[in-house]
């Protein structure tokens, strides 16, 4: 391993910026983050950066290394040092810059809040009995830390900044966790075909790829919601069944 | 003067992680308007490292749990310094806390009846932690992070306060500054809960993120409030010891629940060893390493392994272990789950063995984790009455980590993620009512005046020092001399660094503008890091004996006369001033429970 690496680091602000070259000394299982703090320490006290918790269970220092969106407390120095020892690291790029490696991320906070909460009907008894074979497929779309690397890496948000047609992958998987819930009792379909635009999605899979919990969005998540959508608004059978007996109760 | 922005709120809430939340949730239900500051984005607080579980004693396990014993084994895991009253309401409202997240969201684990499962930890007699495989902290947050959502109140992300507002004996707002732009806010409150976490940050190799440097504790006793018990901070027996990166990052306690065994070089199970053994646990766990297996499988008619002693007991010995010489290659000790198989362990442990796996480079289905206590939780921290929650200072109330009295001198595992839920949701309902009862207090702008100066300080500061080496400094000297085992020499050594480093801290300067600026915040950090680490030396040098968290070499037995005594700390000018104060008694018909044990 390279006792020093060089850390080629974008700073700026919204109205622009350049990379600039810190050298840092390495030490074993050392990660990026490691080396934005030994910057600051030593360096230049000013350089920006979120982070929390150092164990990639909190989702805050998401930034792009080497131009792929990782949580920097993972990103080992020296899995991404090159030939000469440099690794670039950026800000997302999706969201709009407030500093350095610090994005304004509160679109995906205003997304949150349109998506309404688990409903249960008063009728399910209490404590709810659930089998675990029921719940796991949810589980999994709930262990997202949101780190919104995915958000970063969609191109209907990313290239088409179509923020205003999309919620994006990480809210269609949340939806998809509460819309498989066995017990919720709203119907989400509506939302997703329309402010939640889950037709924007065409399954290009590069959330699935950055995402740091190994969640399978799309063929976990947004495929089956696509279906459910496919099915509710298209299939023809199923609207008539609809107009003679009703819709489903959930 | 300068600029700030003022917000008005019913009742702000200081704080957004699972206490903070917890209580805004009742705010808004009380129909009130709340705020909620916190330090980081919302959902990213320290709740989301909490890993085994949430304690209480639902009994879905076939096992006969009930309220009662989960008292009496958190007021035995706390060694009785705790106040019996505030685990009374702890244990008995921990089931109904945790059957509410369901109905937020939350999705636990099942049993193959459809209940929530439950698992083993140390210190509790049955299997009690509702759990999502070893993720519930973050379960959790999000959980109450959705629901309070629901509500609308508003979020102030990436904001610091650094000063309680007071109108004579009442606090009437807070005062800070928005980490994204620098600017000042102050903020106008009937009623404010402090729901801070604790402050983890002031030792070196610690299991908490950047956040936990005490400024719930810090404000409050700056504006002369009640803090309890600030000896008392939990060393974790399980940190990631190897690499260097990585050294201090938690493993959970669940890995021992699900089957993890500890060994030392000669490859011992050394918790087996009967000098590990405190008389209060005696005949309660396996004596033979069969015992200990067979619990695995049939936990009804087996006593379950002495891995799953409390915390306190277990770092102890892994301490004098490797101060033996009996210590793995990088001076710790081995953790090893991989008998268990690769199955098993990535379906019950899945964040641990990517932790392992792509932070330490290490399979913890093929090879033993090497491990050493890190600082963990802090078990001290503000006064608070037990049914309100309200604390010293009248108007400001205190809930989960920066609040004291429940966990005495060492906290079970899983105990915190429940004590979030009950006494964040009890100290927004009084805070509510607080502030249905009251009108805004007045705010005096002098004391904003002088705040605002003091955090301007280190840009136009002659001196020369740097606040990122002060903290290293701090923590180098907290972690040497105020760690698992203290001595009045090491003890008083740390003390006189803290004091040298207040001085020095006078002097920081730091570069650059007041939009996120790391410097600047981290100049502002310490200065109650600093305080909290003066008053976390004082208690641990006042108290002469050992019980729980504090292990005194020089006083290495627990004294019934310390037994009745909780430590308050309160700001007398510059001074700490060390009060004694009477554990409150317990309850006749609580007492009861443990004829059986005297």
């Amino acid at each position: 391993m390279r006792d020093k690496v060089t850390i080629r680091l974008f700073r700026g602000n919204a109205d622009g910026g350049t990379e600039t070259d810190y050298e840092v000394t390495t030490f074993p299982g050392m990660v990026v983050l490691d080396a934005i703090h030994q910057i600051q320490g030593t360096q230049d006290s000013t350089v920006a950066c979120r982070w929390n918790c150092k164990a990639a269970k909190c989702g805050s220092c998401s930034a792009e290394i080497n131009g792929r969106p990782r949580l920097m407390c993972k990103s080992h120095v020296e899995d991404f040092a090159d030939s000469n020892g440099l690794i670039r690291v950026h800000p997302l790029k999706t969201f709009p810059l407030i500093k350095d490696l610090v994005t304004d991320v509160s679109i995906n906070y205003r997304t949150a809040e349109k998506i309404p909460p688990l409903t249960v009907s008063e009728d399910i008894p209490r404590p709810f009995k659930m089998q675990q074979i029921d719940v796991e497929r949810i589980q999994e779309f709930r262990k997202c830390i949101e780190c919104f690397l995915c958000q970063d890496v969609c191109h209907v948000l990313r290239d088409h900044n179509r923020k205003d047609g999309y919620f994006g992958p990480r809210f269609m998987i949340k939806i998809a966790a509460l819309n498989m819930h066995p017990l919720d009792s709203e119907n989400r379909l509506r939302q997703l075909k329309e402010e939640g635009g889950i037709g924007y999605c065409n399954i290009t899979k590069c959330c699935e790829e950055v995402c740091p919990e190994h969640i399978h969005l799309t063929d976990n998540g947004i495929i089956p919601l696509k279906e459910r959508v496919a099915d509710y608004y298209y299939d023809p059978l199923k609207i008539l069944i609809r107009k003679i007996v009703g819709p489903k109760k959930r | 003067m300068e600029k700030y922005t003022t917000y008005d709120q019913d009742v702000l809430v200081v704080g957004a992680g699972g206490s903070g939340l917890r209580a805004a949730i009742s705010i808004c239900q009380a129909g009130l308007s709340c705020g909620i500051v916190t330090k980081s984005l919302l959902g990213k607080a320290h709740t989301v490292m909490a890993e085994g579980g949430a304690a209480a004693a639902l009994g879905n396990m076939g096992e006969p749990d009930n309220w009662k014993v989960h008292f009496k084994d958190t007021m035995k895991g706390g060694r009785f310094i705790n106040n019996p009253r505030i685990v009374e309401i702890f244990s008995k409202e921990a089931p109904d806390r945790v059957r509410e997240l369901e109905e937020y969201g939350a999705v636990f684990d099942r049993t193959p009846e459809g209940l929530i499962s439950q698992r083993p930890f140390g210190g509790h007699t049955y299997r009690r932690l509702n759990h999502v495989g070893d993720r519930t902290g973050l379960e959790l947050i999000r959980t109450l992070q959705d629901k309070v959502v629901s509500y609308k109140p508003i979020v102030y992300m990436e904001h610091t306060l650094t000063r309680l507002l007071m109108d004579g004996d009442r606090a009437v707002g807070a005062f800070g500054y928005n980490r994204q732009t620098g600017e000042f806010v102050a903020f106008r409150a009937k009623a404010i809960v402090f729901a801070t976490g604790g402050w983890g940050r002031m030792y070196k190799f610690t299991s908490n993120s950047w956040e936990s440097t005490g400024d719930g504790a810090g404000m409050a006793y700056e504006a002369g409030a009640e803090l309890m018990d600030m000896e008392m901070v939990q060393f974790h027996p399980t940190g990631m010891l190897w690499p260097p990166g990585v050294r201090g990052i938690l493993v959970t306690e669940a890995v021992r629940g699900d089957g993890g065994i500890l060994k030392n070089n000669k490859g011992e199970r050394f918790m087996f060893n009967p000098e590990y053994m405190p008389e209060l646990y005696k005949g309660q766990y396996a004596d033979t390493e069969e015992e200990g297996y067979r619990w695995l499988t049939d936990k009804v008619n087996n006593r379950r392994p002495p891995e799953l002693l409390p915390r306190d007991v277990v770092s102890r010995a892994i301490y004098k272990e490797v101060l033996a010489g009996r210590g793995s290659e990088h001076g710790g000790i081995y953790l090893d789950v991989s008998q268990m198989g690769a199955e098993y362990i990535k379906r019950r442990l899945p964040s641990m063995w990517e932790q392992f796996y792509s932070l330490g480079g290490i399979d913890i289905t093929k090879q033993p984790m090497e491990i050493y206590p890190t600082i963990h939780y802090t078990m001290g921290g503000i006064w608070t009455e037990s049914e309100t929650c309200s604390t010293s200072i009248k108007g400001l109330f205190a809930a989960g980590e920066s609040a004291a009295g429940l966990h005495g001198a060492n906290r079970l595992g899983g105990n915190s993620l429940t004590d979030i839920l009950v006494f964040g949701k009890r100290a927004g309902d009084h805070a509510a009512e607080f502030a249905k009862n009251a009108d805004f207090g007045k705010i005096d702008s002098s004391q904003i005046e002088e705040e605002a100066n003091t955090l301007l300080a280190p840009f136009t500061n002659p001196g020369k020092e740097n606040p990122f080496k002060l903290t290293q400094e701090l923590q180098e000297a907290m972690q040497e001399g105020a760690m698992i085992a203290r001595t009045e020499e090491s003890l008083t050594k740390a003390l006189n660094k803290v004091m040298e480093l207040q001085e020095r801290a006078k002097s920081i300067h730091v570069e650059g503008d007041r939009v996120y600026n790391p410097g600047w915040h981290t100049a502002r950090d310490i200065r109650f890091m600093l305080k909290t680490s003066e008053i976390i030396c004082r208690c641990a040098l006042e108290r002469k004996e050992s019980r729980g968290a504090q292990w005194r070499l020089d006083y290495t037995d627990a004294s019934e006369e310390w037994g009745k005594i909780n430590l308050i700390a309160q700001r007398d000018g510059d001074a700490v001033k060390l009060i004694h104060r009477p554990v409150p008694a317990m309850a006749p018909e609580l007492a009861a429970m443990f004829e059986e044990i005297k």
